[in-house]
């Protein structure tokens, strides 16, 4: 489903990838991990178009991404929750999922849609109306995975998703990435918590200084300690 | 004397909120165009002249003024639009002040091609004939024209905020201003969304430019005056906040007004004074968020 191949790209004159590459197959989950400052965000950013300057192959649904701006990403199927959420201040809950769908082929499904995703997030289904900012931090990281997912996306992209929430919540949403595996969705992640990603990854690959420093299926990565202890926090 | 006062107060009163519809016409465009693109448009003056002259030119052909009211927003709009598209895209990304000197150097342009067309001086415009005269407010008699300014205002606001707050484009407008990226990744254009909301923000300023007409006439210097208020009007209203912009532009019309009533001399002054206490109270202005501009 997604082949990135030599992917470089470049903060000014610093060089942030080098020859990454990477493979994500229709229905796994592939996690990324890595250090602060290994350049897991970056790559996400490099895949969905937010980089400046960006060289290399990413090819998505078999289409070359590399020249395409990101809307164009998201409309062939695309969809990314960056690290920082990106809650829009002064939007409603329902304002913010509605943003989700405002440049979607499924615009005219909107209010189904949201009933859809309601039930899957009964948290949000209570705070409809209420701006969106005043949530828990978790509340609106939920939120931040709703407003990618309601538009059916064929591979969603997440930053670090349980950074900063409260365990009960980090459970019901990995429980969440399984069920949306489950129904076909495919999952690139990106998590500092490595134990709780592997335990529901299918693969993983390992991201050191911008480069690939190791591949492997989630369960030889979660029993080889060495590895993790040479590549990965905590 | 007491009577006559309070009658004059008051109809002073209704005088500046009918300069201030003016003002807040300007002042969202100008504030709408900051929000979203942090394009401080210099030319915006420039825009609301040449919409005053598009009505000059279309009645001097046989046009009227209702005319006008529909055709001359269009007019600009689209120039807003090509101008936008041909001359301000290219500068995105580089910088506030890039923009800045661009629009800046294009209000000295148009204002010196309408003096090229349409000659230095001045034109009086004629007010529209039904809308002549005076009628009793219950103060005393206010000028039908006035009155008609401050209604059509309150069309346009109230056409900005059901499009603004009850549309998907709307929407996106207003994410947009908070955090264009987001919106990018959720599949917007956001460069489609910038160049329309130039052309709505420039369209309303040749509303505007066509509204002011018929109170001061025409003279191709007009946009700059008003520029200068509207700057003062969008401080202390706060950068990018349109309900500031509507807040300050009734409050800044009132206080020219009240102060052309009591301290003529000072009329010109108070407006800046207004400005400066603001900034010392509340240096965001009204609704603005602290730290938009770094
Ligand atoms: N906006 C930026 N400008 C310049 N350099 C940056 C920028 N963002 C990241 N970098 C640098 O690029 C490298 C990769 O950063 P990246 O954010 O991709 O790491 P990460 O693996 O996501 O780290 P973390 O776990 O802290 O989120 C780092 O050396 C970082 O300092
Ligand atoms: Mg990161």
């Amino acid at each position: 489903m997604l082949q990135v191949s030599q992917l470089n790209a470049w903060y000014g004159a610093s060089h942030a990838l080098q020859d990454i590459s990477l493979e994500v197959t229709r229905g796994e989950i592939v996690c990324l991990i890595g250090r602060n400052g290994a350049g897991k965000t970056t790559t996400l950013k490099s895949i969905m178009g937010l980089m400046g300057r960006a060289r290399g192959s990413v090819i998505f649904k078999g289409e070359e991404l590399l020249r395409q701006p990101a809307h164009v990403r998201f409309a062939l199927g695309l969809a990314y929750v960056p690290e920082e959420r990106r809650i829009v201040q002064g939007l409603s809950v329902r304002e913010n999922l509605r943003l989700g769908l405002v440049a979607s082929k499924h615009k005219k499904r909107e209010a189904e849609l949201i009933d859809e995703i309601a039930v899957i997030f009964p948290r949000l289904a209570e705070r409809m109306d209420q701006e969106a900012v005043t949530m828990s931090g978790g509340e609106q990281q939920m939120l931040a995975i709703a407003r990618a997912m309601i538009a059916k996306p064929d591979l969603i992209m997440l930053d670090e998703p349980s950074e900063g929430i409260m365990p009960v919540l980090v459970d019901e949403m990995f429980e969440l990435f399984r069920s949306m595996k489950a129904q076909g969705t495919t999952v690139l992640l990106v998590e500092q918590n490595v134990e709780l990603a592997l335990g529901i990854a299918d693969r993983a690959y390992v991201l050191d200084q911008g480069a690939v420093v190791h591949q492997a299926s989630a369960q030889a990565l979660l029993a080889d300690d060495e590895i993790k202890e040479r590549y990965c926090s905590v | 004397m007491a009577g006559l006062s309070f009658d004059l107060i008051a109809l002073q009163l209704f005088a500046g909120l009918a300069l201030g519809a003016i003002y807040v016409l300007f002042a969202i465009g100008l504030s709408l165009i900051f929000g979203m693109l942090t394009v401080v448009n210099f030319a915006h003056g420039a825009f609301y002249m040449v919409g005053a002259y598009v009505g000059l030119y279309l009645i001097s052909i046989g046009g009227n003024f209702w005319i006008c009211l529909v055709a001359v927003p269009i007019v600009i709009g689209l120039f807003g639009l090509a101008v936008e598209r041909v001359l301000i895209r290219p500068l995105y990304g580089r910088g506030i002040d890039y923009p800045l000197l661009l629009t800046f150097g294009l209000s000295y342009v148009m204002v010196e091609c309408v003096r090229i067309a349409f000659g230095k001086t001045g034109y009086p415009f004629d007010t529209p004939e039904v809308l002549q005269g005076a009628v009793d407010i219950g103060v005393g008699y206010f000028p039908l024209y006035r009155l008609f300014v401050i209604g059509a205002t309150a069309v346009v606001l109230l056409a900005l905020w059901l499009f603004l707050e009850k549309t998907s484009y709307g929407l996106i407008i207003r994410a947009g201003a908070r955090d264009p990226q987001i919106v990018r990744v959720l599949g917007v254009d956001v460069s489609r969304v910038w160049l329309i909301v130039f052309g709505i923000g420039t369209a309303i300023a040749g509303f505007a430019g066509l509204l002011a007409a018929p109170l001061q006439g025409v003279i191709p210097e007009m946009g700059g005056t008003i520029l200068a208020e509207a700057f003062v009007v969008t401080v202390v209203g706060g950068m990018g906040s349109i309900g500031g912009a509507v807040l300050a532009g009734l409050l800044v019309g009132v206080v020219v007004s009240m102060t052309s009533l009591f301290a003529p001399e000072m009329a010109k002054v108070s407006i800046f004074a207004l400005m400066a206490i603001v900034l010392i109270v509340r240096p965001q202005g009204f609704f603005g968020r602290a730290g938009l501009m770094s």
